[in-house]
């Protein structure tokens, strides 16, 4: 541990390298962080199968890739669009069932089983092999060549970027994200003045699902996916959520950024096979110190 | 009080049917333990999941702590200590009967020990919080003890452990006796938690449940309540880890110590089918969970998983209250209807 941390430091280039790898990354967590704020904020449920709707975009893309020869680039917006009615599926069988529910643990609950079903139908329908669909468009090096970045994460880091302008501008001046951001702010005053509660949980739903199959396709063209690994992107959702808040766009931003090279440091401080236990913990851990911290003041967080 | 009675009786029919049960389907005898160890888990998930209103996804972190110190206790505590040339998951100790017996009764309640001395510290943080943020922490908790242990060469990392071969001149063979054990600390779990829920302390825990800042402003302390909640859950919990790890014979990490798929999803769904914050709840929904899945499910090949969540998703958004709360709530109907009628 101590010889990986004096390599960190005699070296700063390879920190540079696990910095910039976090921050390119980074882009893509903000993403499903940010969809998994919105439904927080507006519908005030927290989705359990956020990692899975990740993971199954991307293997909707790995499928796209290997069976249509559909470039995953271009696969993109096929996927946004598949999840987003796979996101309004689930909204009319699970999620509209349960809105009313005073015992928020329900939503959980049924947000839980949804994520245990997913997982054990992708390893039924794909397998629980590692899969990947990277396009190989090659390395970047800067720094005189110490400092390498692939091709395809600053693809992804600009898509991502790309979505969130995209999504900003939705959310800011069309009819139906003036809507959400309305219902978000008070649900009781927004359905009087006329607007459709129902259809726009249904759009925010969705939309949390269309931006998780997005990020999924990126996740599967920059890194490896398999059935199994959707919780750690749950975790590195709620974990940027609950650093930056509710309905702080750019907060998310900085948090998706900083976690991820946060976790690429230490993930190589204290070693690979200690990284998935890095997340959790860290999550644990910045929970536990805010809760310390409400209770001085005689508050506790929920 | 003839209720009362009536259900003291049925209860006596039970233990009688359960203890001569293994000598009624002698090769189905590991079957018929697992069910009392499901009865097991589903009771103490329902200490916080059901009276206090908690749900924890994370329980399955003390099954598996209480799993795996007793293996390690077995493992090192007659045998001159592990070759460390020797790969960890490899090492089988052989043990005489005594050592065997000794050792597992000091591995097991060390195990419940340490599991409830990490239920009061992980507790007063985590229990300190509400709503969705409890419900993220616990989640963690036993995926972060699976990567943990599977990072640690002591503990056989990734590979697991195996238990101590159980010793073979004795009367009473392996499965009759971890059957009677698992019988024994099911009942002592039943009627302890019985006496827990009718006690002061349950109601506690019950006020808990229905509102928590009154509860808090009536000065009970609901931290510390639900921390000894947890802990005494915990303690059963890490008891029940420590023999199915033994009756498995074989510790394995992400498959069968801290298992959420497995064990930590099935201690859920058995309280919730049951009927969550009821005693007979539990035990009803772990009887009916664990022969569904053992008849039938092993005809659903691979799907038997998918199976599951979808039976969670049935059960969570159609009946969230159980089947004994769909009982009650019938009953409760047809009371008030008779009691308007009589009004009239």
């Amino acid at each position: 541990m101590i010889t990986y941390l004096n390599i960190l430091i005699d070296s700063p280039e390879f920190l540079a390298q696990l910095v910039i790898n976090g921050l390119l990354v980074g882009a893509i967590f903000a993403l499903i962080a940010y969809g998994l704020a919105l439904i927080w904020g507006v519908m005030d449920i927290i989705n359990f199968a956020q990692g899975e709707m990740v993971i199954f975009g991307g293997y909707i893309t790995y499928t796209l890739f290997y069976q249509f020869g559909i470039h995953p680039i271009l696969s993109i917006p096929i996927v946004a669009v598949l999840l987003f009615v796979f996101g309004l599926l689930v909204y009319k069988t699970v999620i509209y069932r349960l809105l009313g529910e005073k015992d928020i643990f329900i939503t959980i609950l049924a947000t839980f089983g949804l994520a245990i079903l997913m997982q054990q139908l992708m390893q039924a329908i794909f397998g629980p092999d590692v899969v990947t669909a990277n396009p190989e468009l090659g390395m970047m090096h800067i720094f005189d060549g110490k400092v390498s970045i692939s091709n395809i994460q600053l693809i992804s880091f600009l898509i991502a970027a790309a979505v969130a302008i995209a999504l900003f501008i939705i959310m800011k001046y069309s009819r139906m994200g003036q809507a959400i951001r309305a219902t978000a702010q008070n649900p009781r005053a927004s359905r009087i003045l006329g607007i459709d509660i129902e259809k726009v949980y249904a759009n925010t739903f969705a939309i949390n699902a269309a931006l998780c199959g997005i990020g999924g396709a990126l996740v599967v063209m920059v890194w490896t996916i398999h059935p199994f690994i959707g919780l750690v992107y749950t975790f590195r959702s709620f974990m940027i959520v609950i650093l930056a808040g509710l309905g702080n766009f750019v907060g998310i931003i900085f948090a998706g950024m900083g976690i991820s090279s946060l976790e690429n440091v230490t993930g190589f401080v204290i070693g690979a096979e200690f990284q998935a236990a890095v997340i959790f913990c860290l999550l644990v851990i910045i929970l536990v110190t805010r809760s310390i911290l409400a209770r001085k003041k005689r508050q506790y967080i929920q | 009080m003839i209720i009362k009675n009536k259900q003291n009786n049925f209860i006596w029919l039970g233990l009688a049917i359960s203890a001569i049960a293994p000598f009624f389907f002698p090769n189905h005898i590991t079957l018929l333990t697992y069910i009392w160890v499901m009865i097991i888990l589903a009771l103490t998930w329902d200490m916080l999941g059901g009276q206090t209103g908690y749900t924890s996804f994370g329980n399955i972190l003390f099954f598996g702590v209480g799993m795996y110190v007793c293996a390690v206790v077995q493992r090192d505590m007659f045998s001159s200590g592990l070759d460390r040339f020797e790969r960890v998951s490899e090492v089988v100790v052989s043990l005489n009967a005594s050592e065997y017996f000794i050792s597992l009764a000091v591995g097991t309640f060390s195990g419940a020990i340490v599991a409830v001395l990490l239920a009061v510290i992980l507790g007063s943080g985590i229990l300190g919080m509400r709503g969705h943020y409890f419900a993220i922490c616990t989640l963690g908790l036993g995926h972060a003890a699976a990567e943990i242990t599977s990072g640690i060469e002591y503990l056989g990392a990734g590979s697991g452990m195996v238990t101590p071969i159980y010793p073979s001149e004795l009367l009473v063979g392996k499965e009759g006796f971890y059957y009677y054990a698992f019988l024994l600390v099911a009942i002592t779990t039943f009627f302890l938690f019985r006496k827990i829920y009718q006690s002061q302390f349950g109601l506690a825990l019950n006020a808990i449940r229905d509102n928590e800042n009154k509860a808090e402003s009536m000065g009970i302390h609901t931290t510390q309540y639900k921390i000894a909640g947890w802990s005494i859950s915990a303690f059963f919990l890490a008891i029940a880890g420590a023999g199915v790890g033994n009756v498995i014979g074989f510790i394995d990490p992400v498959e069968i110590a801290f298992s959420g798929p497995t064990f930590g999803v099935w201690m859920i769904v058995m309280a919730i089918l049951g009927g969550k914050g009821t005693i007979w709840g539990p035990v009803l929904g772990a009887i009916i969970l664990y022969s569904a899945k053992e008849t039938f499910w092993t005809y659903l090949l691979g799907w038997d998983k998918v199976a599951l969540g979808l039976l969670i998703l049935i059960v969570v958004v159609y009946f969230p209250k159980g089947i004994l709360g769909y009982f009650k709530e019938r009953k409760q109907l047809s009371n008030s209807i008779l009691s308007q009628k009589g009004e009239s």
